[in-house]
């Protein structure tokens, strides 16, 4: 038992947490932008993949680790551009057209990446982003070890929390996209472009989402494989949930969210084989489906969340 | 620009639909395939007749599209009545854990006339379990099924991987994590020998059929359709729209299961975490190509596995990567969704 | 004349083959108050849309201040000094005030909302024009009357010249009609120009300079207020002399539904509500919106259970209430919000007719559904109840809505029910429509149900009722005889203020 408690002392538990959140940050912070808008992404999980296999394919071929990380954030803009084209002016079902555009996504980056990787015994690695070491704070005793051991674009994520959470609540812009997201006729009243808005929001959206992806394989990893995205495009959305739509609460949620995935990786070596590996990959699964249940009904949820606006039409 | 909903489609608009939509998206995936540097329209010959040439290749088409028809129309059914079930493929592998495991030699010892049954209602009862968690979190908690049930797709292939590791390991698999096999009895009779087509097949379109008349002729079908479109006046009507989700997810959830237990019945005899090639997410395409109806899920569903049995052979000569089979259709869900708007709404300025 | 500050040009509009604006030409001079008036379908909305850039004219164009005004575009139309105050409200529920009231009206590439200046400008704004609110409070908090204020302070925030105001007075009670009427003459003096928009002939006289008057999409006339008056204007405004049914007095009969004391819990509860209804009598329930009247229709409709109090329906206690089960008693229910509560749009009308009762051994068995039973059915409430636009198959979306509300009172009273539960029936509808559904309501009470008629129009309970309740914040006023509801009497008893009158 003491050895369970023990991990919270190690600096490694702490540096795994930042790392695994890193990703859920991008994806959490890129759902929530679009549905603060009005507008629910279910291609996040394809989006995700799409910019892992496009910024690794970047570095592959020569590219800068932050020309990947462009790439990859393109792309999700791109994915993101045709989300909001069949839901926005078109005002298809959110949930099909986000499920198709997953598949869309998947299915061509598992066709291109195999177009450019023909099969091979082991696949092909990169270079990944190297720990920044920040002079000073990564020097500080075990503190420097455990939160300022990470790449770059960790660091990245979690300021990109902050500024989303300012953009929202003190700029006109993050103005409009609530009030967009709450009540499109009243943001058209006041002169808005509830359509723009909403275009813009999903674009910028799956940019981030892009963005979580592409730091699986220029970060965490160091290749590309399918599936290697796993659901966590999913538990970004129940993740969003749990944030109550806020950007700050989603950097804390996934930070939670990862420091149980932390420690349950280091609690297996502890149990050793008594219980099966599956039940600690279920965990972040379980925790999601829990997070919802929490939240559910105590959520302030946009209230035009997956309210196609129709000009005209109430 | 701006749509304006017609008044009424004309019918021939709402046939040509899905049709166009695939046209485009054979288009389009036209363009990926000339990127490869293959010749585009010898490549689609090839896809037919990879799929089509030959009684060997029809009969591998058919038994492709036979879980595609299952998991299409536990899709439609639950999409009718609003209720997003994207956990096709957790409760196909549900029902084919059950079914291995039931039909296996330490299983029911059962003669094969009463097993087979007895094993596919097994298949279903865990398929439709696994449906109602996650409409109860709605019902009870508020919880949008659509995350909880794609969640449960990674929690039961895991539980199947934990499974065929542990309790279920086929020891004589030389160490691959596969199940121990179905026994003799419990496979379903082949509909053409030599072949792997099974009378699955039969059992898809019976339901098929069954789910058509049941939906256009019976109270059920008529409440469950009002729920759909209007639960709040078919609450106000008198008719207890909760009690009819439960109903549907049963279905729905039924339907996958059902899928998963006469795959394993009717061509693996057991279970392995790539028993599905994600049927349970192309069942989604299945549903919305046709247009939620039954009827139409069959067609769709042929089209689809056709698409993906066709492609491996293609691929095979071409070197086109195999993939392009889930482009096209992810690209024709799109265009479909698409479609779907022009033929319900006309474009004004 | 140079004192035109706003003119529409020859504005016409088409909606599919619908025509709803029709060649219109309007001018509003500085500092008037214009009343726009016409029944539901004349085409008044849809200008004022179009006037402010929801939509774009299929022809004619939008002159304010000498400019033609970009069509299409809600900022040129803010941007030209133009401000709409919408029927339902344009306001996000979970903003605050001041939220609602900023947005759009910075740069969007500001990296810093000034929201101190702004709330110094709207604190400024609310005191000169005597329009007190709390900038901070969230909309969804407030009463209608405050949000309606929102409305107004968001126009004269954004410095609006004029004015547009869609049924301004629909949500209101008689004396915060008044008040209305006050700020607006505040404003006209100040200098701002204002068209409002109503059907209600007695506001239109009391508050305008000048009416226009619209039908059909056209002009048909304008007036200016000294010179005419409430029948002419009916006349203009219907294109023919107005006649609704009228009552006659009848002896009521046995009790066929009481409340006492009762409550239901939930969203708008309803507390300690008492009524009795009698058969051959109607009841009115009169109130300004959002006051527990849905409420009450969904007890009255056995959609809620009582959480105190006795609920009896035909001398029997209601303790397990189903809509089936009330329906099953021969109780008629008209829903408030007929495409919401009251029909399936996509379904065909046949299926709609029976929806109900779907179980009765008339319509299907075996649980199949007998579609020949079915379509009888309907076709004997199109034929009976003069339902157009539509046969047994039509999809019910495309009929007009006192053609959907013939076919919900038909169903319910083709079945000769013992009590018909009527909320906000002519709610949307045109003159026509009106008549018809009244000539319904009082045929039931003739026919000797009773009538339980929820309503927010006054004239309708005024014509309609044998009796009359105000319902105010969840609870129910004593009954009044209709002979002593006198309007101002009335307008308190809405107001929640039935105990000082006693």
């Amino acid at each position: 038992m003491t050895a369970a408690l023990d991990l919270f002392a190690s600096a490694g538990l702490w540096a795994a947490m930042l790392r695994i959140a890193t990703p859920l940050i991008f994806g959490t912070l890129g759902a929530l932008l679009c549905e603060r808008s009005g507008v629910l992404n279910l291609g996040i999980e394809g989006i995700m993949t799409f910019g892992a296999m496009v910024g690794w394919l970047t570095v592959y071929h020569g590219g800068d680790l932050w020309l990947g990380l462009l790439a990859a954030a393109l792309a999700g803009a791109a994915f993101g551009l045709l989300h909001a084209l069949l839901t926005v002016p078109l005002g298809v079902s959110q949930h099909v057209a986000g499920l198709g555009i997953t598949l869309f996504a998947s299915s061509l980056a598992y066709f291109i990446f195999r177009l450019a990787i023909p099969v091979s015994g082991s696949p092909p690695t990169i270079v990944p982003f190297q720990v920044l070491q920040i002079p000073l704070l990564s020097n500080f005793p075990f503190l420097g070890e455990a939160l300022f051991h990470q790449t770059a674009p960790t660091y990245v994520a979690i300021l990109l929390a902050l500024l989303l959470g300012y953009l929202l609540g003190a700029t006109p812009l993050g103005l409009a996209i609530r009030i967009v997201g709450e009540n499109p006729h009243a943001a058209e009243a006041q002169g808005l472009d509830p359509i723009a808005i909403r275009v813009g929001a999903i674009a910028f959206g799956s940019a981030l989402m892009g963005l979580g992806g592409a730091f699986l394989t220029l970060s965490a990893f160091n290749s590309f494989f399918p599936t290697m995205v796993q659901g966590r495009g999913w538990v970004c959305i129940a993740l969003v949930v749990f944030a109550s739509w806020r950007p700050t609460r989603a950097l804390l949620g996934a930070l939670l969210f990862a420091l149980f995935d932390a420690y349950q990786l280091r609690l297996q070596h502890i149990v050793g084989k008594a219980v099966p590996y599956q039940l600690f990959l279920m965990l972040p699964y379980v925790m999601s489906i829990v997070a919802l249940l929490v939240m559910a009904r105590r959520a302030r949820v946009p209230q035009a969340l997956m309210q196609p606006f129709r000009r005209g039409e109430r | 620009m701006r749509l304006e909903r017609r008044a009424s489609v004309p019918v021939t608009l709402a046939v040509a639909a899905p049709f166009g939509a695939v046209l485009v998206a054979l288009l389009l995936a036209g363009i990926l395939i000339a990127m490869t540097g293959a010749p585009v329209l010898e490549a689609y010959r090839r896809i037919l007749i990879s799929a089509f040439g030959s009684k060997s290749s029809i009969t591998e088409t058919l038994t492709r599209a036979t879980p595609l028809i299952l998991t299409g129309l536990a899709v439609a059914v639950a999409f009718r009545t609003r209720l997003w079930n994207i956990g096709a493929e957790g409760q196909f592998y549900s029902g084919a854990l059950v079914a291995a495991m039931l039909g296996s030699q330490h299983g029911l010892q059962l003669p094969g006339a009463a097993l087979i049954p007895i094993l596919m209602v097994a298949g279903a009862a865990a398929g439709a379990i696994l449906m109602l968690a996650p409409l109860g979190l709605r019902l009870r908690f508020g919880v949008d099924e659509v995350v909880t049930t794609l969640l449960l797709n990674f929690i039961t292939i895991l539980t199947v991987s934990m499974m065929i590791d542990g309790p279920l390991k086929d020891p004589m698999a030389f160490g691959w994590p596969q199940s121990v096999p179905i026994v003799g009895d419990a496979f379903l009779p082949k509909l053409v020998s030599r072949s792997r087509l099974h009378i699955g097949f039969l059992i898809a379109i019976g339901l098929a059929l069954l789910i058509w008349l049941v939906q256009e002729r019976t109270v059920f079908g008529l409440e469950t359709r009002a729920a759909g479109l209007n639960p709040a006046a078919t609450t106000f009507a008198g008719i207890k729209v909760n009690r009819l989700l439960v109903k549907v997810a049963c279905i729905s959830g039924g339907l996958a299961g059902l899928a998963g237990a006469i795959e394993v019945l009717g061509v693996k005899g057991y279970v392995t975490t790539d028993l599905s090639p994600g049927f349970g997410y192309t069942g989604i395409i299945v549903a919305m190509l046709a247009g939620l109806n039954p009827i139409g899920v069959v067609v769709t569903a042929i089209f689809v596995a056709t698409i993906f049995v066709g492609s491996d052979g293609m691929s095979r000569g071409l070197g086109v990567p195999s993939f392009i089979a889930d482009v096209i259709v992810a690209l024709s869900l799109l265009a479909v969704l698409v479609a779907l708007v022009l033929t319900n709404y006309r474009i004004r300025r | 004349m140079n004192d035109i500050v706003l003119s529409l040009e020859g504005i016409t509009k088409r909606f599919g083959s619908l025509i709803a604006n029709d060649d219109v030409t309007l001018n509003l001079r500085r500092g008037e108050l214009l009343a726009l008036l016409g029944e539901n379908g004349a085409g008044k909305t849809t200008l004022m849309n179009i006037l402010f850039g929801h939509y774009a004219a299929d022809a004619g164009r939008v002159v304010a201040f000498g400019r033609e005004l970009q069509p299409g575009r809600p900022r040129a139309a803010i941007d030209a000094g133009i401000g709409m105050v919408h029927q339902h409200f344009a306001l996000a529920a979970n903003l605050t005030v001041l939220e609602n009231i900023v947005a759009g009206t910075e740069s969007i590439g500001r990296l810093r909302g000034d929201w101190r200046r702004a709330r110094v400008k709207l604190t400024e704004i609310a005191r000169r024009f005597g329009l007190a609110i709390d900038p901070d409070a969230r909309v969804g908090d407030l009463s209608v009357g405050e949000r309606q204020r929102v409305e107004i302070l968001k126009a004269l925030y954004r410095d609006a010249r004029i004015l547009i105001l869609d049924e301004p007075t629909a949500v209101l009670t008689p004396q915060e009609a008044e008040k209305l009427f006050d700020t607006l003459r505040v404003m006209a003096a100040k200098g701002l120009s204002l068209i409002f928009i109503s059907h209600k002939l007695h506001e239109i006289l009391a508050a305008a300079d000048r009416i226009v008057v619209l039908r059909g999409g056209k002009v048909t006339a304008e007036r200016i207020t000294a010179n005419t008056n409430k029948n002419e204007l009916a006349e203009l405004m219907v294109g023919r002399p107005v006649t609704r049914p009228a009552r006659e007095a009848q002896q009521p009969g046995a009790l066929v539904m009481r409340a006492e004391n009762v409550c239901v819990a939930g969203f708008r509860p309803l507390s300690d509500i008492s009524f009795e209804l009698r058969a051959g009598e109607t009841l009115g329930i009169i109130g300004v919106s959002g006051n527990g009247q849905s409420t009450l229709g969904r007890l009255l409709g056995g959609l809620v259970k009582p959480t105190a109090g006795s609920f009896e329906l035909l001398g029997a206690t209601v303790t397990e209430p189903t809509p089936a089960s009330f329906v099953a008693c021969g109780v008629a229910r008209i829903p408030e919000d007929r495409n919401v509560d009251g029909t399936v749009s996509d379904m065909t009308l046949w299926e709609n007719s029976v929806l109900e009762r779907i179980g009765e051994r008339r319509f299907s068995a075996f649980g199949l559904v007998r579609r020949s039973g079915a379509r009888a059915f309907a076709k004997t409430i199109i034929e009976r109840f003069d339902v157009r636009g539509g046969v047994p198959d039509t999809p019910i979306r495309l009929l007009s809505g006192g053609n959907m509300q013939k076919l919900i009172l038909g169903r319910n009273l083709l079945t000769s029910p013992r009590i018909l539960v009527a909320a906000q029936p002519t709610r949307g509808l045109d003159e026509g429509a009106v008549a018809a559904v009244h000539a319904e309501i009082l045929a039931a009470r003739r026919a000797g149900a009773g009538v339980l008629l929820i309503s927010e129009d006054l004239d309708e309970i005024l014509q309609l009722a044998d009796r009359v309740q105000a319902i105010a914040n969840g609870r129910l006023s004593p009954s009044i005889p209709i002979e002593d509801a006198e309007p101002r009497r009335l307008g308190l008893m809405m107001a929640g203020a039935w105990s000082e009158m006693a």
